[in-house]
């Protein structure tokens, strides 16, 4: 099975998650979306590891989840305290940062 | 005694701030202390004029220092005073007529509430006054010369709750101030000729500078006495000047202050000596304005008014004097003090009058007051022959001089200065005898105003009519004592230098002249106004007395080729600063708002249009970076 098959399911992963972040207003949803992407590209960097008899591609994807993790829980913790606030998840009703 | 000289100055200065500073604890006292501070400056002038006849002709000037004012390397400037003849004439003058109307006010002003601040501007008039004769440079003159103006112009505006009296405190001060540029010009001028502005070495170096600077320096002196002795063309301001309380145009408006220029004028004389140009000038100036200032006081019937015009038409012959060189100064100065009694105690018989008939200034509505104050109608009597030129009266001794001294210029200059002078002597016999059958004589003209008070004319108290007394025997006796053995020529040659030309004509032929003039003036003034009944309004009158009613269209003059163009070019200015300048400023202003505007339409606080542009931002740039590649 060509690699070149995971690097389109990682376009379409992409897609998916970039029109999720774009078209949804619920923070979780927007958050999981980030997540699709990350994933997406991981999945593009272990892909094109394989294509190319590298391991750089390996080892970036590990950086990538690591980040991602670590966001995870910041985002995550900013989100609850948002929510127990404001009791809505939706990310047009925090729009009060605008001047 | 040289150190009295300074306290003569200090006496007066020491009431103004005391009257002015002192507050109300010294409202009652105030009228006495100004008076008595005044009659001790009279006092120390007096001691000093007696020391000074005590010395020979020509050490009689004093000289005292009092302190180094502006010592700056080279430039030095001192506070240090000159006492000469000249200088001695006019304290004397000052201090005499100014205490004589100090004791006047105490009775004119007892009804005002703000009679302490009045005596307080009056005695920082005398102070001034005294410290512009005095200097012995032309800086501390200077001094001198905007303190009278100061004085003059919070004198003049002291009735401030009248319109009209603010308003002719302001014309006065702003006429006066061309004036000052033209002695600060003529000072600076001076120190950049001669490298000092005291009085000795510039008049004694004045001969061998060029004759363009000095006839530059002159031309500015000149201006500045223009100004403050209201010459053509400075002249606008006396008229109006008469809303100030009577006392002090008597003081300020027709004896002391405004002649400050002939002093000015005799003290630089050896500026004009050298400098022809210059005294043509002055003569010109002295010649048309003793005309204007007669003609103008020909149709007011205002009384204070009518003696306005009269001042100015007198200062013209002074200036004419003093324009004339070494032959006219010592005239001009001694019709300077004969006028100072007359005319000072013609205006306080005015103030008499107007504090008798409720404070009624025209005379149409006066008539017959003969009856009703008799010590006035004297007084004033005396004032009115003395200004005429009555044979033997003060004003016929120094008038005559000067009508004489004008032939004696020679040529047709001569002829035409003395013809001058000489229907200036018919035109002022024409209307002073106008004011005084105006007054005086014929069938009383008051009625009731519309509240039913009519006047009740009477004498005016004794404070009052004391000064008016001692003025009318100075009027009388002035001329001839100072023309007995001519002791006035021989008291002031010394300072001015005297000669005596050459007249065309004898000095009888001048005399029968003049004397004739002054018939023909006072035949025709009865003519008018004694033969028959005076109507209560004016009549509309020929173009010459509607134009000179408003003092030969002066203002109207000022106004058309000054005002307006003034006017119109700060309106301009500020059309272009509104446009222009401000549009600029407003115009940067608006489009960065504007701008900012749009650009925050963007930051509008939703995430997923942000993140549209970060999609958005990385797409164009690996669609650029592909490109680049590609190419």
């Amino acid at each position: 099975m060509s690699p070149v098959y995971y690097l389109y399911l990682a376009a379409l992963l992409f897609t998916i998650g970039a029109a999720g972040v774009l078209i949804r207003r619920n923070a979780i949803i927007l958050f999981m979306c980030v997540e699709l992407m990350l994933n997406a590209c991981n999945l593009a960097f272990v892909a094109f590891s394989r294509l190319h008899g590298n391991l750089d591609g390996q080892i970036i994807a590990f950086f990538t989840m690591v980040v991602a993790a670590a966001e995870v829980v910041v985002g995550l913790a900013i989100i609850v305290t948002v929510f127990r606030s404001r009791h809505s998840a939706s990310v047009d009703d925090a729009s009060l940062m605008k001047l | 005694m040289e150190n009295l000289i300074g306290l003569l100055v200090a006496v007066p200065l020491f009431g103004a701030a005391l009257l002015l500073c002192g507050g109300r604890r010294l409202d009652g006292k105030g009228p006495y202390i100004g008076t008595v501070l005044a009659a001790a400056s009279f006092g120390i002038g007096a001691v000093l004029f007696a020391d000074m006849l005590g010395r020979g002709e020509h050490d009689r000037a004093l000289h005292s220092t009092v302190f180094s004012w502006i010592p700056v390397g080279g430039f030095r400037a001192d506070v240090a005073f000159q006492l000469d003849q000249l200088s001695m004439t006019f304290v004397l003058l000052i201090t005499g007529v100014g205490t004589l109307i100090h004791i006047y006010s105490i009775g004119y002003m007892a009804h005002d509430e703000r009679r302490r601040r009045f005596f307080g501007y009056l005695n920082l008039f005398l102070a001034a006054m005294l410290l512009l004769v005095l200097a012995d440079n032309y800086l501390l003159l200077y001094v001198g010369w905007e303190g009278v103006g100061l004085a003059s112009y919070l004198l003049i505006g002291f009735w401030q709750h009248k319109p009209s009296a603010a308003t002719a405190a302001k014309k006065a001060f702003i006429v006066n101030r061309v004036g000052d540029v033209g002695l600060s010009i003529a000072i600076m001028l001076m120190f950049t000729t001669f490298g000092s502005f005291a009085f000795a070495p510039v008049l004694a170096e004045a001969d061998r500078a060029g004759e363009g600077k000095l006839t530059a320096i002159g031309l500015m002196l000149l201006l500045a006495a223009c100004g403050k002795s209201a010459q053509v063309p400075l002249q606008s301001w006396l008229g109006d000047a008469m809303e100030g309380p009577t006392p002090v145009s008597a003081l300020i408006h027709a004896a002391t202050m405004v002649t400050a220029g002939v002093y000015l004028i005799t003290r630089s004389g050896a500026i004009f000596n050298a400098a022809p140009d210059a005294q043509t000038a002055v003569v010109t100036v002295g010649a048309v304005t003793l005309l204007f200032g007669a003609i103008v006081g020909c149709a007011k019937d205002d009384i204070k008014k009518a003696l306005a015009g009269s001042t100015m038409s007198q200062i013209g012959y002074m200036i004419l004097a003093a324009g004339l060189g070494p032959i006219g100064y010592v005239f001009a100065i001694m019709h300077l003090v004969t006028h100072g009694f007359f005319k000072a105690g013609l205006f306080l018989g005015a103030g008499s009058v107007m504090h008798s008939m409720n404070d009624e200034v025209d005379m149409r509505k006066y008539g017959g007051l003969r009856r009703y104050m008799p010590i006035t109608f004297v007084t004033f009597g005396l004032g009115y022959l003395a200004i005429i030129g009555f044979p033997g009266l003060s004003g016929f001794w120094s008038k005559d001089k000067i009508i004489e001294a004008a032939f004696a210029k020679g040529g047709t200059e001569g002829w035409i200065l003395g013809g001058a002078a000489l229907l200036g002597a018919a035109i002022t016999a024409y209307y002073m005898t106008r004011v005084m059958l105006l007054t005086f004589f014929g069938e009383k003209r008051w009625v009731p105003d519309e509240n039913g008070n009519e006047p009740h004319p009477h004498e005016s108290p004794g404070s009052m009519t004391f000064p008016m007394i001692v003025l009318a025997f100075g009027s009388v006796l002035a001329g001839g004592l100072f023309s007995l053995n001519d002791a006035f020529v021989k008291w002031l040659e010394p300072v001015t230098g005297h000669s005596h030309g050459h007249s065309p004509l004898s000095a009888a032929a001048v005399t029968g002249g003049t004397v004739v003039v002054l018939v023909i003036g006072v035949a025709l003034a009865w003519a008018q106004y004694g033969r028959q009944p005076v109507p209560r309004t004016a009549p509309r009158g020929s173009l010459l007395t509607r134009a000179a009613r408003r003092d030969l269209l002066q203002d109207d003059f000022n106004h058309v080729v000054l005002v307006q163009p003034g006017q119109y070019l700060t309106r301009g200015l500020v059309y272009v600063d509104h446009k222009l300048v401000d549009g600029v400023v407003n115009g940067t202003a608006a489009s960065v708002g504007g701008l900012s505007g749009r650009l925050r339409k963007l930051q509008n606080g939703y995430a997923r249009t942000y993140a549209v542009s970060m999609f958005g931002g990385t797409a164009v740039l690996i669609a650029a970076t592909l490109l680049m590649r590609a190419v």
